[in-house]
């Protein structure tokens, strides 16, 4: 795999100095539906010491709007989002794809330096914890048979691969199964979910073909998104349903 | 002659009375034979040490070349005349199909071999030809095929890739009274018998261009099957027909392009046969037709431009997800999959193609594969922003209302919370729902819709929060066990 880019200017990470604070990002759908994940960040993040603030003026991080061509309309909200987090030196974010619209595509919306250096504070949470504050075993237990799906975004704009596997190497009794083709879309790409589902769906059951090849019980990613809708698709199947879509944040926690 | 408006409105992806895309099945084959080059390819790419050094120097190439086209174009016209070789500037595909014509009456040319070459495509040049009362004839094996079933390429590289080799005996059967086999190589034999012939009673034949050299005045075409090489060489008269965007400034930077091509077209260090014509030869004439056709339009679009370095590789169809399950036909135009969502747009105009850089989940395998690094992802999410705001199939005030609604209620904490508590409750009443319109009916088409919680993390927050934001030294938390140091 080739990692062309991370999205910063210099494609180096900051190094986290004990006792800075950083403030968390839950994108909207965590937020709304998923609040366990972001629970589980927070406690990741508190178990390592890193003082943490929940800014609750934030919404979205736009990209539903960009990705659909509405960049005026995507705008708009990427301001607010600066407005809300400019005062923070790290921005904690537990996906890749929303991790990515901060990083690498405010420049388009928006290529004001006040803007763009907001973005680029913005880090998906096992990068940070990996890369940033340095730190790959987090004590983690989980005995159960794990694969991997990898979020397009966050490997191919972020070059995110390795964080996650590594912190997932260090959980004590978590067996990983590889996962066939593990570099192959699941299908999701946000409003392409909807506006052609045929495809979209006849790739996710790949995907999750796939995922069941690999042996595993449950299924993680640092995209709950994408997860979301392959997730869908396993519920779906009766040959599939034992298997469960977790968050890796929420494999991080366990004891 | 068919207009390109003409022939894109028909397409599956671009019907306007389709809302949305439509979604044509591609056939099986097609899907896994992509699937199979892809990897392959990506195999051979990777092997080399330097490949990424080589797509950087290329996309340098490219950039100065697209850039200088100007003077370029014009220092090649000089040379190649000055070899013989007979140049005309195109500016559309009128303008190239009326030279070609001329070319036909002037050598009294009742037969055509053609070598592949997708702008020709663009010129629907075998029509052109056969209402002229022209007998042009398909050489590449895959075109061939294509061809003989009266269809339109699949791919830009691997025109039949649709094509099974049982529906290959099938086809042969049919319209060559061949006795049926899907043997390869006894179908691969019956191909060259019936083409043989054609090469040495052809009064012209009629070629793309892979490369143009400015400095040379040469051009380059490779291919495997040696039906270029004889197309080129056994009839009197031979027409190379290339874009604006082929030429490269000298030769010294053919290698570079070469190795690049054959590794991410078809696996192979090099093609079988590499061609560099300088020129006319003795007795023989050697035109060569230089077509716009819409390329300058993306010039005027800085963000657009490295469209214009595709070498059409056809590497980005083979990775693309959507490409192997919809086929090539879906895109409605000359050039299928994710280049082709990039460039149709230009090339024929948003009116007509407003709707081809949605078809993609934007997974950027595209872009990761790409030996001249065109950007294709972002460009998809450009031409997006553009088709919404131009003239084309996408644009709707319906659903610009939507998004200005969406803005709104996500650019201020309260209005988010009201706009996220009715979808939640929409989704949770979804259960209870016999049918589901719309976005909705999409989604359950295939997959369950998310449990909603009972309560959101901002809820929990406000509750739970302060135990998380105290300092370090004041929060009694145990001093962090930071585990396993690792490398950034």
């Amino acid at each position: 795999m080739i990692h062309l880019t991370n999205g910063l200017p210099d494609g180096k990470y900051p190094s986290y100095n004990r006792g800075e604070k950083a403030a968390l990002f839950i994108p909207c759908y965590i937020d709304q539906f998923f609040p366990q994940i972001a629970e589980a960040t927070a406690a990741i993040l508190k178990n390592l010491g890193i003082p943490i603030v929940f800014p609750e003026g934030q919404t979205c991080c736009g990209q539903p709007a960009f990705n659909s061509g509405y960049w005026e309309e995507a705008a708009r909200v990427v301001r607010h989002f600066c407005d809300v987090f400019r005062p923070y030196q790290y921005v904690v974010c537990p996906s890749g794809s929303c991790t990515a619209m901060c990083r690498v595509f405010f420049e388009q919306v928006d290529p004001d330096e006040r803007i763009v250096s907001v973005g680029r504070r913005v880090f998906e949470l096992s990068e940070f914890l990996v890369n940033v504050v340095g730190v790959a075993d987090l004590g983690a237990r989980f005995p159960h048979k794990v694969t991997m799906h990898s979020g397009c975004h966050g490997r191919r704009e972020l070059g995110i691969l390795d964080q996650p596997l590594t912190l997932l190497q260090n959980v004590k009794d978590l067996v990983y199964c590889e996962l066939p083709n593990i570099e192959e879309c699941c299908g999701f790409g946000g409003t392409f979910s909807v506006k052609m589902p045929g495809t979209s769906i006849a790739m996710g059951e790949t995907k999750a073909a796939n995922i069941l090849r690999s042996g595993a019980d449950v299924v993680t990613s640092v995209d709950i998104s994408c997860l979301m809708h392959v997730g869908g698709i396993l519920k779906r199947n009766p040959q599939m349903r034992h298997i469960r879509p977790m968050h890796i944040a929420e494999i991080l926690v366990q004891r | 002659m068919t207009s390109p408006g003409l022939h894109l409105s028909g397409a599956p992806f671009l019907k306007k009375e389709n809302k949305g895309l439509a979604e044509p099945h591609g056939s099986r084959a097609l899907g896994e034979s992509a699937e199979r080059s892809s990897k392959h390819n990506r195999q051979v790419t990777l092997s080399v040490p330097h490949w990424e050094q080589w797509r950087e120097e290329a996309h340098a190439v490219k950039r100065f070349s697209i850039l200088n086209l100007d003077k370029l174009l014009v220092e090649f016209e000089r040379n190649a005349a000055a070899r013989g070789a007979v140049v005309l500037w195109a500016k559309d595909a009128e303008e190239a199909n009326r030279h070609i014509l001329e070319i036909v009456e002037r050598h009294r040319v009742k037969t055509v071999v053609k070598s592949k070459s997708m702008v020709t495509e663009e010129m629907e040049l075998n029509h052109v030809l056969a209402a002229a009362g022209v007998r042009a004839l398909e050489t590449d094996l895959g075109e061939y095929l294509v061809q003989l079933a009266g269809q339109r390429p699949v791919h830009i590289v691997t025109p039949a890739l649709h094509l099974s080799a049982e529906d290959v005996g099938r086809l042969f059967a049919e319209k060559l009274q061949e006795p049926y086999t899907s043997e390869h190589e006894k179908l691969t034999d019956i191909a060259r018998r019936h083409l043989r012939e054609e090469y040495l009673r052809a009064d012209m034949g009629i070629s793309g261009v892979n490369f143009a050299m400015a400095d040379t005045g040469s051009i380059c075409i490779v291919e495997n099957e040696g039906n270029a090489g004889l197309s080129i060489s056994a009839p009197p008269v031979h027409v190379a027909v290339m874009g604006i965007e082929k030429v490269i400034p000298g030769i010294r930077y053919l290698p570079l392009f070469l190795n690049l091509l054959a590794r991410s077209g078809t696996g192979q260090k090099l093609t079988t046969y590499t061609h560099i014509v300088h020129g006319a030869t003795p007795g023989r004439t050697f035109y060569i037709i230089i077509l716009d056709n819409g390329r300058s339009n993306v010039l005027r679009d800085p963000a657009a431009r490295s469209s214009l370095f595709c070498i059409r590789c056809g590497a980005c169809l083979n990775a693309c997800p959507v490409y192997r399950r919809t086929g090539g036909w879906a895109y409605g135009w000359v050039y299928p999959g994710p280049i082709g969502a990039i460039i149709t747009p230009h090339l024929v105009g948003m009116e007509d193609a407003g709707k081809l850089p949605f078809a993609s989940s934007l997974c950027g395998a595209c872009g990761e594969v790409c030996p001249v690094k065109i950007d294709i992802p972002h460009q998809l999410v450009h031409l997006r922003h553009k088709a919404v705001n131009s003239p084309s199939p996408v644009r709707s005030p319906f659903e610009r209302l939507i998004w200005k609604a969406w803005s709104w209620a996500m650019a201020g904490p309260l209005r988010y919370r009201l706009a996220m508590t009715t979808v939640r409750l929409g989704v949770r009443l979804a259960k209870f729902l016999p049918w589901h319109p719309a976005q909705l009916g999409a989604w359950t088409r295939g997959r369950e819709l998310p449990e909603v919680p009972a309560y959101t993390f901002r809820a929990w927050w406000r509750q739970r929060g302060r135990e998380f934001a105290e300092d370090d030294d004041k929060s009694g938390i145990a001093p962090p066990s930071l585990g396993k140091e690792v490398s950034a």
